[in-house]
């Protein structure tokens, strides 16, 4: 019966986009609890390196690092993560609005703005829309590793030391559950803590071994990487997070679409067989 | 008196809770904390740290490096890896000292002296904190 050969091969097709969005599902909900996991297992290291430096903050050195002090200045480092691939629902699309209206804000007070970029996406947006892009660091795999950042938050850290930048801000998805991930921006230098429980308050120092300038290099690079590298970490899981939500929802609809194709095919049937059964008995009363 | 200690690496925490002595491999030797400590910061170099829980009950860990922060009450050491003692990977210790003597033998300048060095010295480390925690197991274990 040739009746509804088109409606059968859409639905054909349908059919083996949704095997391919369900097994993109499957893949993103596994890499999810891997992802999440390893954001788990990253947390503790970022909050006591932050606890350390809340309780620098409150100290007396004698040697200031630069991190700590305040700046007043218009120059301001951005350093985006985005996700190399799409087909994650509006992950990235949410945060770069987000950061292109506050970027326009800067640039309405007359800040001069740069861009460090992880993540493919990120680079292709900002460079179609003209930002200046100073570093970028893309391809980092399922399971980034604090070594691949390292690269470019120096590019930015360098310039910050140099005097070229003032400010340095980090832009990320923070993972909130499996449906919600949030785009954060977040001052990341100079570095500024909220006033602390009263028994740090009285003047005192660390002992520095071996002396105040070195440890304290030390210690606030890694800081700054720390930080970094969660953000990177969190947007990870984020992404393997709206990916899933996102393939399921095409799924979901495919197979929507498919019950739709399906009912009307089977309209068409019925009423092709209704057709020739009237014409038939149409027929046999003529001749009678 | 005891003082709270935490070890964390980049990957996971480790160690979590209270103690009343921690050793630790700082740079320019090693230091002991006791509770009420003076604040102190320092960086740490590959080796042993070893929490003691109570007069009978020690627990070494071995890093490869980090930073070590000393509040009156509270100890931090953020370390770049950790790992308990008795989780030592021998095995990969000793194949990881041979490779980087053999890097260390080869003259003809192609290797990278100081990466091969340090690699050496973290491997050798390695090695005497399980040693060590061997010798003393049947004592700790008690």
């Amino acid at each position: 019966m040739a009746v509804g050969k088109e409606i059968r091969t859409k639905i054909g097709s349908i059919k083996n986009t949704q095997k391919i969005t369900k097994a993109m599902e499957m893949v993103a909900a596994s890499k999810m609890r891997r992802t999440q996991e390893r954001m788990n297992a990253t947390r503790p290291y970022a909050r006591r390196m932050q606890r350390i430096i809340r309780h620098l903050a409150h100290a007396h050195p004698e040697y200031r690092h630069p991190y700590l002090l305040p700046r007043d200045g218009k120059r301001i480092g951005i350093l985006l993560v985005s996700t190399d691939r799409g087909l994650c629902g509006g992950l990235n699309a949410n945060l770069f609005r987000g950061l292109l209206r506050r970027m326009k804000q800067w640039e309405e007070y007359g800040c001069h703005l740069e861009l460090s970029i992880i993540g493919q996406k990120g680079v292709s947006f900002f460079a179609g829309v003209g930002g200046r892009i100073v570093a970028q660091k893309t391809q980092l795999g399922d399971e980034p590793h604090l070594g691949d950042v390292i690269g470019v938050v120096k590019v930015l850290l360098d310039k910050y030391d140099a005097g070229e930048l003032d400010q340095i801000h980090l832009v990320f998805n923070e993972f909130v559950n499996t449906m919600t991930q949030k785009p954060v921006i977040q001052k990341v230098l100079p570095i500024e803590v909220e006033e602390l429980e009263d028994q740090l308050r009285h003047h005192w120092d660390y002992i520095y071994e071996p002396d105040a300038k070195e440890v304290l290099d030390d210690l606030l690079q890694r800081y700054v990487e720390s930080i970094v590298f969660q953000g990177v970490v969190e947007n990870k899981a984020c992404e393997q997070a709206a990916r899933m939500v996102a393939m399921k929802s095409a799924s979901d609809n495919a197979g929507k679409f498919i019950d739709e194709l399906q009912l009307l095919y089977n309209k068409a049937r019925q009423a092709s067989i209704t057709q020739e059964l009237s014409e038939i008995v149409s027929g046999a009363a003529a001749i009678q | 008196m005891t003082i709270h200690v935490d070890i964390v690496s980049a990957e996971a925490e480790i160690f979590s809770g209270t103690a009343e002595m921690v050793f630790a491999p700082a740079e320019l030797g090693e230091v002991g904390i006791a509770p009420r400590h003076a604040p102190f910061l320092s960086r740490l170099v590959p080796g042993e740290v070893r929490v003691k829980i109570s007069a009978d009950e020690q627990l070494p860990f071995y890093v490869s490096g980090g930073i070590i922060e000393v509040q009156p009450h509270v100890v931090t050491v953020l370390a770049d890896t950790a790992v308990r003692a008795k989780d030592i990977d021998e095995a990969a210790a000793l194949e990881a000292k041979r490779r980087a003597e053999e890097a260390l033998r080869d003259r003809s300048g192609k290797i990278d002296y100081a990466k091969a060095q340090a690699e050496l010295v973290e491997a050798v480390r390695q090695l005497q904190v399980l040693e060590r925690y061997k010798k003393h197991k049947g004592r700790l274990e008690k």
